[in-house]
């Protein structure tokens, strides 16, 4: 610890969001520094690199109007961290954590690091309680539960936004779950987004903490959102026992970001120009999830990633899907006919859902009618290539009767616009539409 | 010898101190980091760190370890469970909680815990290098002690009965100690008195890989596919009914909730060779995705000397690894923090040989004492993009002795595991089949190529029918696809998640003579029946 602030008027050098600072004397590694700009502009920093007394300093806030000689750079011997209360929830805040919502600034309880600790493994406990998202297609088919990380990967031009507000509105636990708040971070937003993020917000019925990073600011703001997002949701879990599901959109976003800086730090190109560390990066985010065990409380992740290109196999879906706990994927095909929310199941998958459904935990006959489902969809599905070959006419009856369920299934069951179904309702729909089709569900 | 930092840059640290060796151990910053010197330079030294370095300080103090790093080998380490740097993951979160928050060193032995030994060598025996003098019993399994002279010496004096680790268990004429346990630099191979070919099969419990790509003992087994494709399940399985002594389970840069699942299922499983729970057989290595990446790059050294130390006691150990992927992507992203000059997607040129020379510590070995033992790998890769022309994939195929693809086609229409028939491979194929055929049936090996053909004439046939349907094949090739299908969908499917999860040869066995035995009878009814007009 040092014992006073160390002021430098040292900046040799400035490029973009980085600035050189020489003789400092002993400086840390994520150090956080005030940047004062001769217009008495002040912004935030962040030490990169040190190599003896010359310091690498990444700033976060707008540089122009920085020069070399009156720029002041006060070093804080502080790594970034997030100030925390249970005042946090209801309110909205900036990517910097600065409330945006007209209400004053709260009182801090306590200061936490943004980057977090990684969870001890052998203090996990294991994901096994049940979500509800009032979505069928998920809660009956791609079962959400507690410490979970499932993201949604989206097309550009697919509601993905219209679904992450059903999911706000309508995502609760079922009875005697415990106390469940939402964090919603959302990064990049333009602000057609944000007005309408902002009326879903005040509808929202479950606690709530927002998050919003404008699309014009600084880029770092976009790297910074989601770890008070995710500082926030550990606090709440973990030292105040909350259920947290932590919604973030759009990771694309976030993801063009961090290539951005790594290109402004030039550092060695990866994938498409992303940087080699995306997977860790990403990681230190989505690992975040999760429970602990012995202790109440939990985190549950579900970030959306518009797949660019619609390609599952760009960087971003991809790294995405190498951390997470399975993907909800969403179909241009069905929402050209109308489907709401438009998910293709056969690639969709829930890899926790197994141990969080059942009797006790959702229904018993989940299982069973989940993997019928799945089954008789996937062999519609698969129909679908022949009929177009050979045409209706020539296919067997039970081939037919099986195109014909598939067809049912996406409208009956994965379709249900605005409307909300409780687990129940989700699980009956599709034991019906089952029955209806005369198909052994046992 | 102190030094103090005098630059950072993500985990690399530049200190001052000379006299360091390469690759020497390095306690690094007011809270001790370790760190291993990568590089020399005239004023000091470059060390890469494998903790986070947020928050750490130039000027702060470093200091030689005076020896490279190491992991502790002793009776206790089964059943354990350690991070990249052999840290006691349970005890450091009763310590710590249940974050990891620090850097601080735990060793991975308890040195007060009580063994009982039993000698097998007197005073005055005449101890040859690598002999063994005595065991303690650690769970099911004799943990042979050995010693580690250079020359033969003569016993002055042993233990007997209750001892910890701090003690000595016995004394040469010399005054030379030996001790239950010892540290061993991670980065070198245990040492073996010879190398044998890689024998009999190493009975996976999967069908697809016993059946049609079977392990061998001492072999090397590469897993890679897309995410979702299904490696850590098809991994923890055969971590689970392997036919081995010993398991080496290494998660490297994966999931945390995996691993409490495989700890909790560990914890309540059987072993279905032993009965014994499976954890007891079993030694987890765990440095997820989030924790540093430099200790994920050594996370599987750390694992496979430990997995070398068991061998050397003449057990068959298995080691896998989930995924080498994300220990070549750490070892990239160390050579990009030391600015070395990147080959292809920016890994070192010394990717490939440093993966082959790790795989080279695969084998059966005639240990020092003369006793057998094997190490068997399996690593999963994980290659971007599902496309396997990437560098990662590239070196290990060249290395691997089978090769499982693992295929998204097959797991998005949830055939696991999705090993795809056509394009993998065993190498071990002859000897192992040897070994069906004697242990099993001397059928294996003809119903194996059978399988075989009627997996590729379905693949010939699919197109045809894909055109006109299958109502409009001939008979017996509806047949054939019918038995294809069977195939596919009752042998080699197998689901983890059932009591199918674990099939011994013998069910395996009786499965596809099932289906074969079928598909005999249904093709002699054809025969008789007058096939219908053209
Ligand atoms: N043998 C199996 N039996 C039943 N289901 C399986 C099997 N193998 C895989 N699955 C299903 O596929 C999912 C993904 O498998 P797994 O986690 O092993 O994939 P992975 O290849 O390790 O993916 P990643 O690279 O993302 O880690 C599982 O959660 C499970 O639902
Ligand atoms: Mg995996």
């Amino acid at each position: 610890m040092r014992l006073s602030e160390h002021r430098y008027r040292t900046v040799s050098s400035l490029a973009g969001s980085l600035l050189f600072v020489q003789n400092v004397f002993e400086a840390r590694i994520g150090e956080v520094v005030n940047v004062l700009a001769p217009d008495g502009r002040s912004m935030v920093g962040e030490v990169l690199r040190i190599e003896g007394g010359t310091v690498l300093v990444e700033v976060y806030g707008e540089t122009s109007g920085l020069d070399i000689g009156h720029t002041t750079v006060v070093f804080t011997d502080s790594v970034r961290k997030a100030p925390l209360s249970p005042e946090i929830i209801g309110r909205v805040f900036n990517g910097s954590f600065e409330p945006i919502d007209g209400a004053p600034m709260f009182i801090p309880e306590k200061q936490e690091p943004v980057n977090g600790f990684p969870i001890n493994p052998a203090a996990r406990a294991r994901p096994r309680e049940f979500i509800e998202t009032g979505y069928s297609v998920i809660d009956g088919l791609n079962t959400l539960v507690k410490g979970q990380k499932l993201p949604i990967f989206s097309c550009a031009g697919l509601p993905s936004k219209e679904m992450v507000a059903g999911i706000l509105t309508n995502a609760r636990l079922t009875e005697g779950g415990g106390k469940f708040t939402v964090v919603f971070a959302a990064l990049g937003l333009t602000f057609h987004e944000y007005s309408y993020y902002m009326e879903v917000l005040e509808g929202m019925k479950t606690g709530f903490v927002a998050f919003a990073n404008m699309a014009d600011k600084p880029v770092m703001e976009r790297l910074l959102a989601p770890r008070f997002a995710l500082t926030a949701a550990e606090y709440l879990a973990f030292d105040k026992g909350m259920d947290v599901l932590v919604i973030i959109t759009d990771m694309t976003n976030y993801c063009d970001a961090l290539r951005e800086i790594s290109t402004s730090r030039e550092e060695l190109p990866g994938r498409r120009g992303y940087p080699g560390y995306m997977y860790s990066d990403l990681a230190s985010l989505f690992e975040r999830a999760g429970r602990i065990r012995g202790g109440k409380g939990s985190v549950t992740m579900l970030p959306v990633v518009t797949m660019p290109e619609d390609d599952i196999t760009h960087p971003i879906p991809d790294l995405t899907g190498y951390i997470t706990e399975g993907q909800i994927v969403l179909s241009r095909d069905l929402h050209q006919v109308n489907i709401f929310p438009p998910v293709d199941v056969l690639p969709s998958l829930s890899r926790l859902m197994q141990k969080g459904i059942g009797a006790g935990r959702t229904r018993e006959d989940h299982r069973s009618i989940s993997n019928h489902l799945y089954k008789y969809y996937a062999a519609g599905r698969d129909l679908r290539r022949l009929e177009a070959i050979v045409g209706r006419d020539a296919m067997t009856k039970n081939d037919i009767l099986m195109l014909d369920f598939a067809d049912a299934f996406e409208r009956e069951f994965v379709n249900q616009g605005l409307s909300r179904r409780s687990i129940s309702e989700t699980l009956d729909t599709g034991l019906d539409l089952m029955k209806r089709f005369s198909l052994d569900t046992s | 010898m102190t030094g103090k930092i005098r630059g950072i840059s993500g985990p690399t640290v530049h200190v001052d101190l000379k006299g360091l060796k390469l690759f020497e151990r390095v306690y690094v910053g007011r809270d001790m980091l370790t760190g291993e010197v990568v590089r020399l330079q005239e004023d000091g030294a470059v060390v890469q760190v494998y903790e986070s370095t947020s928050g750490l300080g130039v000027g702060e103090p470093v200091k030689g370890a005076g020896m490279p790093l190491t992991v502790r080998l002793g009776p206790g380490i089964i059943s354990g469970m350690f991070d990249g740097l052999q840290r006691p993951l349970e005890r450091l979160r009763d310590v710590m909680g249940p974050f990891i928050i620090s850097g601080r060193e735990i060793y991975a032995i308890d040195y007060t815990a009580k063994w009982l030994f039993s000698p097998s060598k007197k005073i005055g025996d005449d101890i040859a290098p690598g002999e063994i003098i005595g065991f303690v019993q650690e769970r099911q399994f004799k943990h042979f002690i050995t010693a580690r002279n250079t020359t033969s010496k003569k016993l002055s004096w042993i233990a007997d009965g209750e001892i910890t680790l701090g003690d000595s268990f016995a004394r040469f004429e010399d005054g030379e100690e030996i001790m239950g346990c010892f540290e061993w630099p991670v980065r070198i191979p245990r040492p073996y008195r010879r190398k044998l070919p890689s024998s009999g099969a190493l009975v996976t419990g999967q069908r697809s890989i016993d059946f049609l790509f079977p392990f061998a003992r001492g072999g090397t087994a590469i897993l890679p596919g897309g995410f979702g494709t299904g490696k850590t399940v098809l991994e923890q399985a055969i971590a689970k009914f392997a036919d081995v002594d010993i398991v080496v389970y290494v998660g490297c840069g994966e999931r945390g909730n995996e691993m409490a699942e495989m700890i909790e299922e560990f914890q309540t499983l059987k072993d279905p060779w032993s009965g014994k729970q499976l954890m007891e057989r079993t030694i987890l290595v765990v440095n997820t995705s989030n924790m540093p990446v430099a200790a994920r790059e050594a996370s599987i050294y750390t694992a496979v000397t430990m997995a070398e130390y068991y061998r050397d006691m003449g057990y068959h150990v298995l080691f896998l690894a989930d995924s080498i992927s994300r220990w070549a992507e750490a070892l990239r992203e160390i050579s990009a923090s030391l600015e070395e000059m990147p080959a292809e997607e920016g890994y070192p040129t010394y990717l490939a040989s440093r993966l082959a020379g790790f795989l080279e510590r695969a084998g059966v070995v005639e240990t020092m004492s003369g006793a057998i033992g094997s190490l068997t790998m399996i690593l999963s890769v994980s290659p971007p993009g599902g496309d396997f022309t990437e560098p990662v994939a590239q070196a290990c195929l060249r290395t691997g002795g089978v090769f499982l693809m693992l295929d998204t086609s097959l797991a998005h229409r949830r055939h696991f595991p999705a090993i795809n028939w056509f394009q993998s491979y065993s190498l071990y194929s002859k000897k192992t089949t040897l070994y069906y055929n004697d242990k099993v049936s001397p059928e294996w090996e003809k119903m194996q190529l059978r399988c075989r053909e009627i997996l590729q004439k379905e693949e010939s046939l699919r197109e045809i029918a894909e055109i006109i349907g299958i109502e409009g094949l001939q008979d017996a090739d509806r047949l054939l696809m019918k038995v294809a299908g069977m195939v596919r969908t009752d042998f080699l499917s197998q689901n983890s998640f059932t009591e199918d999860a674990f099939s011994p040869p013998e069910k395996t066995f009786s499965i596809i003579k099932g289906i074969l035995d079928f598909y005999d009878s249904e093709l002699g009814k054809l025969k008789e029946k007058p096939s219908h007009v053209e």
